[in-house]
């Protein structure tokens, strides 16, 4: 209580609350001096700290650079496929850390093709661990439909699981910006980076499907699942996305799997009845070679689907898959 | 063992029980996933959700049945439920009683005392019922919304389990979003503060079930009274007492829930878990005004009805209300919808939204798909929802009758709307970019959305020739933005009207690829034009299901260029948007 009518009091304590208001002046003072801002917030899109995704291509062997297996077993075809460009040894050193990117697009069963094949990717895993000794792989994809039912429904996640592999779904703090050198459409844009940042090599696993906008969906466009953000603004430019995402990953090795081929209703299918039977499977370490040859089994030729020509144009490979001498082989 | 400390553990057990089937609620196999873990048992075990939709449909769906054992168990040994087993009243016993310890005994004496508004819950029991109890007529199941047991399963399934799952992601993958959840969460929180005024305030005076649980254990077998007539009126056994039902006099078996805290508390060991009635005497009828009971009735009668003048049954149905795969037609489906929120829970997709009184008041916390909200619109090759609706509001429909296959495939697919085109905002029609990602993202085969090829001459002044090879040609005009028409969708079209792909371009140069020759050479001086070739969507009505991700992949992110709305549902026949074939 304080006692008004005692001056003394009533002076000590006037000079106690002078000295806290002094103190609190002093407070707001710094405060204000400290976040003063005599600028006014920036306009336009904060540049975020910019990412490069890594180069994970081996040295160019000439006449190993593709591999082109016909037989209807898909299992059998890989094995011979990865075998005729020198083994899995030749991409995956023993103690590496390999990552797998499936298409893996969307929640629909394996025998719908519309993602990859779950004993392909389970085959790959396996051949890294038993043959390349590699002391991890991930495998990993950034899907259209809810990622989860995605992984679960193509199989894929529990083939990649049984064989020893780790499944990384995407999140939010997987996703950093890139430039792209020489890139037009891929400037400060989110990529599903997190998965890839720390490890050493790039297998790329995809089916050849239809696509109605890009002409088909194969080893290029399997990329697009590295893509954040609104991605789908990029359909209005697809060719140009398409071979921008060529030039911006440079992987060790893609499978393109044309056992069964979506030939229409893609990239989604749905049916059986959109499936063909091409009993080819490609290996390579350029993608562009690989889907050059690959739109041939959706009876497509490499001017269909200017993508090709334009990453080319870019030097992301070839279209002209014969200069590189693929190995043709049968099995079974 | 004190039997209250029996109680606790019983309320601890439940309350863990009830978060675990919270948190297991996600499509998976794995342990703390859905697998086969019974995550509507609590919902199950509600007698007001089998009451109700007893009323509604006059049958009683399947595990609903457990609800008979908590009727069985409540007639014999009264309200057990409430102190022993509902979630809901454990989270209020525990605030409550942590909110209210330092006060001295009068106060929680005070505090705990029976007040005439307790009658309260039992007219909101009485209204909800009557709303439900005329389906000839019209009836709508209502009780969800007071019901605490799909109260405290929506509050934590789509409110306080988000929030806290966001950094960890053990049950979902994506971040979930609910619209309207602040809504939830302001009633849940209001319910559980409102208990530092008085301990177990929803329990008290607005809980319909426990109002429910009061009527059933009108003949409890055995019952909280005193074991002599005498005592010295201390007034201990009130001082904890959770149901304010006045143990210290003439008992309120109707409000007893079944604390023991009463029998704990009294030092002359006078109150015990006996077969007679109280020596004190006791009440064991509500304590319900003639004038409540009427009012509560009246109002009952005519809600449904006041509700329905607004005839969004009728020709005013509102076509934003898209219901999940498998929903019964409006009317069946508002007679079984609980609103517990497990059907948004469950969505993998996330597109299952608590619908709001924008659809109508009964609409409200029913589930409503949003297109914008979520991964990818209603998926395809699931069918979660049906399987978990402990009502069957949503039917537990298989793939194939989802998707029109084997036996379903003379009905058709089930179509939960129908999508329709924005031309005026869609890129290829209004604004002359090509994108399709609709047409791309359509899950049925044949596709439902189909395209149209067309050739549209951009916006610019024609081009004069200067100099032209076969495959390049030079113009008058050096303005051209450099390399914009080298996409693989532009054309450039002679006077004659051979069309070429354009395969690059200069300032003042057009050049085609190889195989792209023009067979005859564009004469100098005479016109060119550029043209963009677009894939127009287009919807094929009949093979649309309604599944939305076409809306909700469209680029055109703020009012979506392709949108879904109900007409069309196979659900109801009068929503029918075509003839039958």
């Amino acid at each position: 209580m304080t006692d008004q009518t005692s001056e003394n009091f009533g002076r000590r304590e006037f000079l106690s609350r002078a000295g806290k208001a002094g103190i609190s002046i002093a407070a707001a003072g710094t405060v204000s001096y400290l976040l003063y801002d005599n600028k006014g917030p920036k306009t336009g899109i904060d540049t975020e700290e910019l990412v490069t995704l890594p180069d994970f291509s081996i040295p160019y062997q000439q006449g190993q650079t593709i591999s082109i297996v016909k037989g209807p077993d898909r299992v059998e075809t890989l094995k011979k496929a990865i075998e005729l460009l020198g083994g899995i040894e030749r991409f995956v050193k023993p103690g590496e850390i390999v990552a797998i990117k499936p298409n893996v697009a969307f929640a629909s069963p394996p025998m719908l093709g519309a993602t990859a094949n779950p004993e392909l990717i389970a085959e790959v895993v396996k051949l890294c661990y038993s043959r390349g000794g590699a002391k991890k792989v991930v495998v990993t994809d950034n899907p259209i439909n809810e990622p989860a039912s995605c992984f679960t429904l193509s199989g894929i996640g529990k083939a990649a699981s049984a064989a020893g592999a780790k499944v990384v779904f995407p999140k939010n703090h997987l996703f950093k910006h890139t430039t792209l050198a020489g890139g037009r459409l891929i400037k400060n844009w989110p990529i599903f980076f997190g998965p890839f940042e720390k490890v050493d090599k790039l297998i790329g696993i995809a089916p050849v499907k239809d696509h109605h906008r890009s002409g088909a969906s194969m080893t290029m466009k399997n990329w697009y699942g590295l893509l954040g953000g609104r991605r789908n603004i990029f359909h209005q430019d697809i060719n140009t996305i398409i071979a921008e995402l060529a030039m911006m990953v440079k992987p060790t090795l893609v499978i393109l799997d044309g056992t069964e081929v979506m030939m229409t209703n893609g990239p989604t299918g749905g049916s059986v009845s959109d499936l063909r039977r091409a009993n080819t499977l490609i290996a390579s370490t350029d993608c562009v070679a690989a889907d050059s040859y690959g739109c041939g089994l959706l009876d497509l030729t490499v001017p269909d689907l200017p993508y090709l020509a334009k990453a080319e144009k870019a030097g992301a490979g070839t279209t002209n898959y014969e200069s590189l001498k693929p190995i043709f082989a049968t099995v079974g | 063992m004190k039997i209250v400390q029996v109680r606790r553990i019983s309320q601890v057990f439940f309350f863990l029980m009830f978060v675990w089937f919270c948190i297991v609620s996600t499509v998976g196999d794995r342990l703390w996933q859905l697998r086969g873990w019974p995550v509507n048992w609590f919902l199950q075990l509600d007698p007001l959700v089998a009451i109700g939709t007893i009323l509604t449909t006059h049958t009683l769906y399947r595990a609903i049945l457990w609800a008979l054992a908590t009727v069985i168990l409540t007639i014999i040994f009264g309200r057990f439920f409430c102190s022993w087993v509902c979630p809901f009243g454990s989270v209020h016993h525990f605030v409550g009683f942590w909110g209210n310890r330092k006060k001295s005994m009068p106060q929680k004496v005070q505090l705990n005392k029976y007040r005439k508004a307790q009658c309260i819950k039992y007219f909101v029991l009485i209204f909800f019922l009557v709303m439900s109890a005329f389906p000839s007529l019209a009836a709508t199941l209502q009780t969800g919304l007071l019901d605490p047991i799909p109260l405290i399963t929506r509050s934590f399934n789509l409110v306080l389990l988000p929030i806290v799952d966001r950094p960890v992601g053990l049950a979902s993958v994506s971040e979930r979003f609910y619209v309207g959840a602040w809504l939830t969460l302001a009633i849940f929180l209001t319910a559980v503060f409102l208990n530092l005024a008085i301990p177990r305030f929803y329990c008290r005076f607005i809980c319909p079930l426990g109002a429910l649980f009061a009527i059933l254990g009108r003949f409890a077998l055995w019952r909280i009274g005193k074991n002599q007539s005498e005592c010295i009126d201390c007034k201990l056994c009130e001082q904890s007492c959770e149901g304010g039902c006045e143990p210290a006099g003439s008992i309120r078996i109707s409000e007893c829930v079944l604390c023991f805290n009463c029998r704990e508390d009294c030092k002359e060991d006078i109150i015990s878990y006996q077969r007679r009635a109280s020596l004190a005497g006791e009440e064991t009828s509500p304590d319900v005004s003639r004038r409540g009971f009427v009012l509560s009735l009246v109002s009952g009668i005519l809600a449904v009805p006041a509700v329905r003048l607004s005839n969004k049954l009728g020709s005013n149905w509102v076509h934003k209300v898209i219901r999940p795969p498998g929903a019964l037609s409006e009317e069946e489906f508002l007679k079984r919808c609980i609103k517990c929120g497990q059907c948004m829970r469950v969505c993998p997709t996330n597109v299952i939204q608590p619908g709001g009184i924008d659809g109508g008041l009964e609409n409200l916390w029913t589930p409503t798909l949003n297109n914008r909200i979520g991964s990818s619109g209603c998926q395809y090759n699931c069918t979660a929802c049906g399987q978990v609706c402990p009502t069957s509001a949503i039917r537990p429909i298989t793939l194939a009758e989802k998707q029109g296959h084997g036996e379903f495939a003379e009905a058709g697919p089930i179509k939960i709307g129908t999508a329709f085109l924005d031309r005026n905002r869609c890129l290829p029609w209004a604004m002359d970019k090509p994108c399709i990602v609709c047409q791309e993202n359509c899950p049925v085969s044949p596709k439902a959305i189909y395209t149209q090829e067309v050739f549209n001459t951009i916006r610019a002044d024609a081009l004069t020739v200067k100099k032209a090879t076969n495959t390049t040609i030079e113009t008058v005009e050096d303005n051209l933005p450099l390399d914009k028409f080298a996409t693989g969708d532009y054309y450039c079209v002679a006077e004659d009207g051979e069309r070429r792909k354009i395969a690059a371009n200069t300032e003042n140069s057009i050049e085609t690829s190889p195989d792209e020759r023009f067979e005859k050479i564009p004469a100098q001086g005479s016109k060119i034009e550029i043209q963009v070739r677009l894939q127009r969507p287009l919807i094929d009505i009949e093979k649309c299901i309604g599944c939305g991700v076409c809306e909700h992949e469209c680029p055109v992110s703020g009012k979506k260029a392709v949108r879904v709305s109900a007409e069309g549902e196979t659900r109801s026949d009068d929503r029918r948007l075509l003839l039958k074939s």
